[in-house]
């Protein structure tokens, strides 16, 4: 590899020979015959190229003091080169810092850690074997690796490969020259390795190296959750060093083998080349920033050279990540110092200068001098940027230093820059609506599985709200606080439907909390805009400022972070392990890949590009926004589902080997896909709609567990998607092909996804020149969705947070602060639950079908999502309105039909479920005037909307066809349904209707009768039934005491409440029969009290009882309002119940005469009938009297039996016997 | 009526062994005459209740039982006519509605062949005539008229309260035009929690979007208002958004603080209502 870029910087070969040699299989015809003869010999070594370069580049920037950003994440080389420090870097390890492949001899500091792990992550072609990469083997197994050098090729598994290298055949099970992965790697002893490429990495302190590699998004299942998920998600990747590290002397040693084969060679060193071992100096007290100065760059020509090879092979997108090299530049940029001083350099030679002996970068000049030349070649990728890092870099320095042009350029793109990318923070959680249609009781199996479902809500939330308050404390763990909670809430979820019902819930709320719509808050879905925003931006302030209390900032943890569940996220996420319910999972996978297949398959409108005027701006931001909710809920379900799809899989224990490995392999290559995700990705390149498909397609495959990359299926994809990759050109733009920020977009996802520890290292370096090959059979009209503006920068960077890195280091270099930045948060909006966006109706009718097509092939797209949405809205309606009209009558029908079977039927009414039948088959036929009604309620209701959705200036013609062509989908939409479902509906119906009647005629027939309201003129200031009841209360309290001496009543008082009770009882307003029903009583009560005269009286020791006149009055009243005013029944009988009656035996001397008073009123008043009263009485002997009493009781009884107009001659005899009954009583 | 915690902490001091009578009341009303009787009175009434619940296992052993019936039995063999179930119950710091029910199990128990059922318990409680026993019908009457935390009666106020409060928010938000569906309807679509009110267009109160109103006849404290957002207001947050308590006999103001989360407590119908305006243009 070296002589490749030897050659190159001999200027044996040029630049664009080298690309197109790396980039292509075949030799391009521009070759000319002496660069193609000086490359063919090389060609073996071609798919070596790009590792070796980035490698190179790393090893070369390793003095450059780490200056990069202060997250822990990407400190690159502060730990192996910081000085000073213990087992600080020796000469092998000194380039630890950038070097992309790290050294043999692995620093095991724990401060390194973090380079050793994104050195895992970067792979050359060769480790793949090594790490057991199967689909790899075939082609491996031939080939022979290098002897002396102890070389291994690595690389392409072409079997046609020359076999001039080549040595013994790999042996696989030697975990010597195969470690498994994460293990320390072997000494250096006689064996080269591959060099692995260090990316900078968030590490935490604690993780050592020595540690087995795992795929830390994936905690074991059997550990308990960590107290701070950002812990579990932002603690790295692999915690391994890769195996097979060689250091960069390693790679001269093969250099030299391979010129002493190349005779036209100009001679080698032959000694290693001091400067690499130069001590490096202590790095305390010299923070300062060295100046850069253009003019003291060493070898501009070498640097222009590898600059311009490194940049053509970023624009050819042959590096893995664009953004990383990307990082790595901007470090260049904002190096602070040099490790060793410059000036104690000793001038090179110039010898040595064209060689790769030398070092590439000797001062911080040759660093920025070399970035800068990088990021003129990609300044349309910086330009595209937003608008804070463009300003950022145009301020910069260095830059326009070194290039003014550049700059210039920077500023201008940041004056024109309107990519503001707003970083807010998630919004707290709003909870999902309870929508009858779906959640109410009919959706249930039994009432049980109902009302545990309520329950279960209500935990949900709850569980949800503690986290909210505590997740962010220290010392709080997930799985303590709420795991055994959740496990008892999931536990109840026995019905099937319950866990369908649950998962809706978990999704929605998930939907709500996470997803982060790219537009600037507010409305997010246009057609539901929500009530927040409405109500001024003083409200939603109010919103923002609560929803940022809630959430902590969060930092996106380097340039490659790994997967991580952000925010709300890991609730959910936390749930899931919590819950640990097969149950759940499966139904949350179920509904997670029915959504994800929905909104994959939406049709977001499509590209006009023939629209150009203002009119189509509103729509186009209509459009980015919807694409841009659409994609990232669908982020966040292929996120979730991936999540759960492999959670089985995942461990913390290293990936299979060997033959483990293969049954593994056998066993999963059975396993159908949870979702056929490389059916959708195909139709989605198909379709040319991979800006919407590819992006949650990398979500899902990033929590694939090791074994996923070697099944043949995803082996599939993996290559579908680096092919992808590879033709995503970005200076390739024409017309009808992918939008420059689309393709941005996707760069940015790929080579995020490429940096997955369980994405083999291999599987980049490996594809034969695909540019050329990727074409795929589109199916779809010219413009997809690809080629439309889609993606802004808000949605670039709410997607890949990452990308803001750069931001940060630029910050970083301005600020020269090296604290912990991390106040870059993801931004989501609230939004609201509505559905996303209707889905018209597409069965096509023919001809007049093609014809609407093309009436709105040449409209704005406005208009067809209008009619279409008038169409949806209005088809909707109109089922709702036959179901409140002609259903509604059939059922008040049916109702009516059941009250005559039940008459003639008697109580009984017969079997429900008979009942149920006779209606329906009655009823049902009647279902069929739907149609007709719905026709005319569509044609009645669309055009009308869809005028007022219209521009006025619509023209006519076009207007009425568009009216026609509502009317004509809603009525499809209408008539489908109805069709299909009326005779259903009309059954539920009048189900619930025959039940609701049948329950009713059960208990309380009195409590539904007829009820008189107040009169009309009543205002409703009557005294309050409660305060009657208890003002009543008191009385009585009173009367049967105990009491105070002073304690009584005034007859005033009484007479007043009782006024008022008859004032409470004819205004109705507040009374209920329950009410009404104990002032009943209260007041029977009262009666008896004061027939037996125990009421006490207030006054004067003379008046201490009351008067007969008032007593007889106040009985007056109390009939009058026992007559008149109460509705519901009085318990009059209780004036003669034994106890009441009893009163009167404790008076001295007894008075009859108001108890007889009471008797006769009652009869003259129709209140009780004689027999009832004369049983009343009857009963009243059998109760134990003292003699006396039970003798008056007696003539009582006779007295009143014996009144004028009885019929019976028997009491007439009695009240012969008795003929001044009034005086006896009283003498008595 | 907004009591700080302190403001209410000193009014429950005063109600430690407080009997639930008239006379207690009227003494209540007379030491904090600034304060409306109404809430004094929900305020004695949940402490009380508080502090039954406490105690309420111990006059349940059989033992307690037993010597209660005793003394029952010994003091009306004594007199009848005396309020020996009502100071039986002063005496040992229970409520009288509740001793009267336990001394009536145990009389029914004793005089009955089936243990009583809990309703036909509760129908003599209701009507003592039903009693079989005419001494132990007065004594059960008197302990129901005198005990003004607990017993049918009270009960009933209770619920009439409650009622009525529902009926004069109804009123006030018709009148201010706000269209709703009450719990009736609610029930009658399938809902499965049911506030008093749901509106069918959110307003905003002083900041805060309300969806709901529940309408609370009594003092918010802190036992009864944590309880009512366990199962109550939280459970309308979950399925409606975030809504207005209405605690017409007045709250602890310390207890307002969900309203960033959604539940926003009031102690009388807001003045400000803020509504969706529909003519922006």
């Amino acid at each position: 590899m070296a002589a490749v870029l030897e050659s190159l910087l001999r200027e044996e070969v040029s630049v664009a020979a080298v690309v197109r040699w790396i980039a292509r299989s075949t030799r391009g015809s521009e070759d000319n015959p002496g660069e193609a003869a000086a490359l063919s010999s090389l060609r073996p070594l071609r798919k070596e190229f790009v590792p070796f370069l980035l490698n190179f580049l790393r090893e070369q920037s390793s003095r450059v003091l780490p200056q990069g950003p202060p997250t822990p994440a990407k400190a690159p080389g502060a730990s192996a080169a910081l000085p000073g420090r213990p087992g600080g870097p020796s000469r092998g390890s000194r380039g630890a810092r950038s070097q992309l492949f790290p050294p043999t001899e692995a620093p095991s500091t724990a401060a390194e850690a973090p380079l050793a792990r994104r050195g895992g992550r970067r792979r050359g072609p060769g480790p793949a074997r090594e790490r057991g990469g199967r689909g790899l083997e075939e082609g491996v197994s031939g080939e022979n690796l290098p002897g002396a050098g102890g070389r291994r090729l690595r690389g392409s598994g072409s079997p046609s490969r020359p076999s001039l290298t080549l040595s013994d055949p790999p042996n696989l099970s030697n975990l010597e020259e195969f470690p498994p992965v994460g293990s320390v790697p072997p000494g250096p002893a006689g064996r080269t390795k591959p060099s692995r490429r260090i990316n900078p990495t968030p590490v935490s302190e604690e993780r050592s190296l020595s540690k087995p590699k795992t795929c830390f998004t994936s905690p074991p299942i059997s550990c308990v959750p960590s107290s701070q998920p950002s812990a579990l998600d932002t603690s790295p990747w692999g915690l391994g060093l890769p195996p097979g590290c060689r250091s960069l002397q390693e790679e001269r040693e093969m250099l030299r083998k391979e010129r002493s084969k190349q005779p036209q060679q100009s001679p080698t060193p032959t000694c290693p080349t001091p400067e690499l071992g130069s001590p490096l100096p202590s790095r305390a007290g010299s923070l300062t920033d060295e100046p850069a100065d253009p003019a003291r760059v060493s070898s501009r020509q070498r640097l222009e050279l590898v600059a311009l090879v490194y940049s053509s092979c970023i624009a050819e997108n042959l590096v893995p990540n664009l953004f990383l090299e990307l990082f790595f530049v901007f470090q260049l940029l904002t190096a602070r110092r040099m490790v060793t001083a410059k000036d104690s350099d000793p001038e090179l030679s110039p010898g040595v200068l064209d060689s790769l002996e030398s070092p590439l970068f000797q001062s911080i000049h040759d660093c920025v001098f070399f970035a800068v030349q990088v990021l003129e070649c990609h300044f349309q990728v910086l330009s595209n940027l937003d608008k804070g890092t463009l300003k950022l870099l145009a301020e910069n320095e260095r830059l326009l230093c070194f290039s003014p042009a550049l700059q210039g350029r920077l500023r201008a793109a940041y004056e024109g820059s309107v990519a503001k990318v707003s970083l807010a923070m998630p919004p707290s959680a709003q909870a999902v609506s309870f929508q009858p249609e779906t959640d109410n009781r009919a959706n249930f199996s039994s009432d049980r599985a109902f009302h545990t479902f309520k329950k279960q809500r209500d935990v949900f939330y709850e569980v949800l709200r503690e986290w909210e308050d505590h997740h962010e404390e220290p010392g709080w763990d997930f799985e303590k606080g709420l795991g055994s909670r959740i496990r008892a809430m999931m536990g109840q979820l026995s019905a099937a439907c319950s866990h369908s019902h649950f998962v809706r819930l978990f999704q929605k709320q998930l939907l709500q909390m996470c997803q982060s719509p790219g537009g600037a808050g507010g409305t997010v879905l246009g057609e539901a805009p929500d009530v927040l925003s409405m109500l001024g931006a003083d409200k939603l302030g109010r919103l923002w400022r609560l929803q940022e209390r809630l959430m902590a900032p969060q930092s996106s943890g380097g340039p490659c972070p790994p997967p991580t569940f952000p925010g709300c996220q890991g609730f959910f996420r936390d749930f899931i392990l919590s819950a640990s319910s097969f149950q759940f999972n499966q139904h949350l996978m179920d509904s997670l890949s029915l959504k994800i297949r929905e909104l994959n398959g939406l049709a977001l409108p499509q590209h006009e590009p023939n629209d150009e005027d203002g009119e189509s701006d509103v729509d186009w931001q209509g459009e980015r926004r919807q694409f841009a909710v659409v994609l990232l809920s669908l982020r966040l379900l292929a996120k979730f589902l991936g999540f759960v799809a492999f959670l089985p899989y995942r461990g913390p224990e290293p990936p299979p080997t060997g033959e483990l490995q293969d049954s593994i392999l056998a066993l999963r290559s059975q396993v159908p896909p949870v979702l056929d995700v490389r059916t959708l990705l195909q139709r989605g390149l198909q379709a040319r709609r991979a800006v919407l498909t590819v992006p949650w397609l990398v979500e899902f495959l990033s929590f694939a567990d090791h074994v996923v990359p070697l099944l043949d299926y995803y082996r599939d994809i993996f290559i579908l998607l680096l092919r992808l990759h590879r033709s995503l050109v970005l200076s390739q733009e024409s017309e009808g092909k992918m939008c420059f920020l689309n393709k941005l977009l996707l760069l940015a996802v790929l080579g995020w996804l490429f940096q997955i520890p369980t994405v083999p290292e291999d599987l980049f370096f490996l594809e034969e020149g695909p540019s050329d090959a990727f074409e795929v059979d589109t199916i779809a009209p010219e413009h997809g969705l690809d080629a439309a503006p889609v993606v802004d920068q808000q949605l670039l960077y709410t997607c890949c947070p990452y990308i803001g890195e750069l931001r940060k280091l630029l910050a970083l270099w301005v600020s020269g602060s090296s604290g912990r930045s991390g106040g870059f948060m993801r931004k989501i909006t609230p939004t609201t639950t509505t559905g996303l966006g209707a889905q018209p109706s597409r069965t096509s009718q023919g001809l007049q079908a093609r014809l609407a097509h093309a009436f709105f092939h040449n409209q704005p797209p406005s208009l067809r999502r209008t009619v279409e949405f008038v169409a949806e809205r209005i088809g909707s309606n109109c089922v709702k309105h036959i179901k409140a009209t002609l259903v509604a009558d059939l059922v008040r029908q049916a109702e009516s039909l059941l009250q005559e079977q039940l008459v003639t039927q008697g109580e009984e009414g017969g079997d429900p479920a008979q009942l149920l039948e006779i209606l329906c088959s009655q009823l049902c036929p009647h279902g069929a005037q739907a149609l007709a009604l719905g026709r005319e309620f569509c044609h009645r209701k669309s055009p009308g909307a869809v005028r007022a959705l219209l521009p006025e200036e619509t023209p006519a013609a076009v207007l009425s066809s568009a009216e026609n062509i509502a009317v004509g989908l809603a009525t499809e939409k209408a008539c489908a349904w109805l069709s299909a479902n009326i005779t259903a509906l009309i059954r539920r119906e009048v189900k619930a209707a025959v039940s609701r009647t049948l329950r009713a005629q059960g208990p309380e027939p009195a409590a539904r009768g007829e009820r008189r309201g107040c009169s009309r003129a009543c205002e409703h200031h009557a005294p309050l039934p409660s305060h009657l009841i208890s003002e009543i209360k008191d009385v009585l309290s009173l009367a049967v005491g105990p009491r105070d001496p002073d304690e009584g009543v005034s007859p005033e008082h009484l007479e007043q409440l009782l006024g008022q009770l008859g004032q409470t009882l004819r205004c109705r307003q507040f009374l209920c029969p329950p009410a009404e029903q104990h002032l009943a009583k209260c007041s029977v009560d009262l009666a008896s009290l004061l027939v037996a005269d125990q009421i006490p009286i207030l006054g004067p020791p003379a008046q201490y009882r009351l008067e007969r006149g008032q007593a007889r009055r106040l009985l007056h009243m109390l009939l009058s309002l026992w007559k008149e005013d109460f509705q519901g029944p009085v318990p009059l009988q209780l004036l003669l119940s034994p106890r009441n009656v009893g009163l009167l035996a404790d008076t001295r001397p007894r008075e009859w005469d108001l108890l007889l008073f009471l008797l006769r009123e009652l009869v003259e008043k129709g209140l009780m009938g004689r027999m009832e009263i004369e049983a009343c009485l009857g009963s009243l002997h059998q109760a134990q009297w003292p003699g006396d009493f039970a003798e008056e009781l007696a003539t009582l009884s006779n007295l009143f039996l014996a009144e004028p107009h009885l019929p019976e001659p028997q009491l007439r005899a009695c009240e012969l016997v008795q003929p001044n009954r009034g005086t006896v009583l009283a003498q008595s | 009526m907004i009591l700080t915690k302190a403001q209410y902490e000193e009014i429950a001091q005063c109600l430690v062994s407080v009997p639930p009578t008239r006379q207690s009341l009227r003494k209540l009303k007379q030491r904090f005459p600034s304060q409306s009787q109404a809430t004094l009175l929900s305020i004695f009434s949940q402490e009380y209740q508080k502090h039954i619940k406490r105690t309420h296992a111990k006059h349940h052993t059989s033992e307690a039982i037993e010597s209660y019936y005793q003394r029952y039995l010994n003091g009306v063999v004594k007199n009848g006519a005396a309020p020996v179930l009502l100071d039986l119950a002063n005496e040992v710091d229970y409520a009288p509605s509740l001793m009267a029910r336990l001394i009536l199990e145990r009389f029914l128990q004793e005089h009955e062949e089936t243990a009583p059922s809990k309703s036909v318990i509760n129908s003599m409680l209701r009507d003592p005539s039903q009693i079989p026993d005419g001494v132990l019908a007065n004594q059960v009457y008197q302990c129901i008229v005198n005990d003004c935390c607990y017993g049918p009666l009270v009960d009933c106020i209770k619920h009439a309260i409650g009622h009525e409060h529902e009926v004069l928010l109804r009123d006030l938000l018709l009148e201010k035009n706000l269209s709703f569906l009450d719990e009736d309807q609610l029930r009658a679509k399938g809902y499965d929690k049911t506030p008093d009110f749901i509106l069918q267009v959110p307003v905003a109160v002083e900041g805060h979007i309300i969806h709901w109103i529940e309408s609370k006849a009594s003092f918010g404290d802190e036992c009864s208002h944590h309880a009512y957002l366990h199962d109550q207001f939280w459970s309308y947050w979950n399925r409606f958004g975030p809504g207005l308590v209405i605690y017409w006999y007045g709250f602890i103001q310390e207890l307002d603080c969900n309203r960033e989360r959604g539940i926003l407590l009031k102690a009388c119908f807001p003045t400000n209502i803020v509504t969706l305006c529909h003519s922006i243009a």
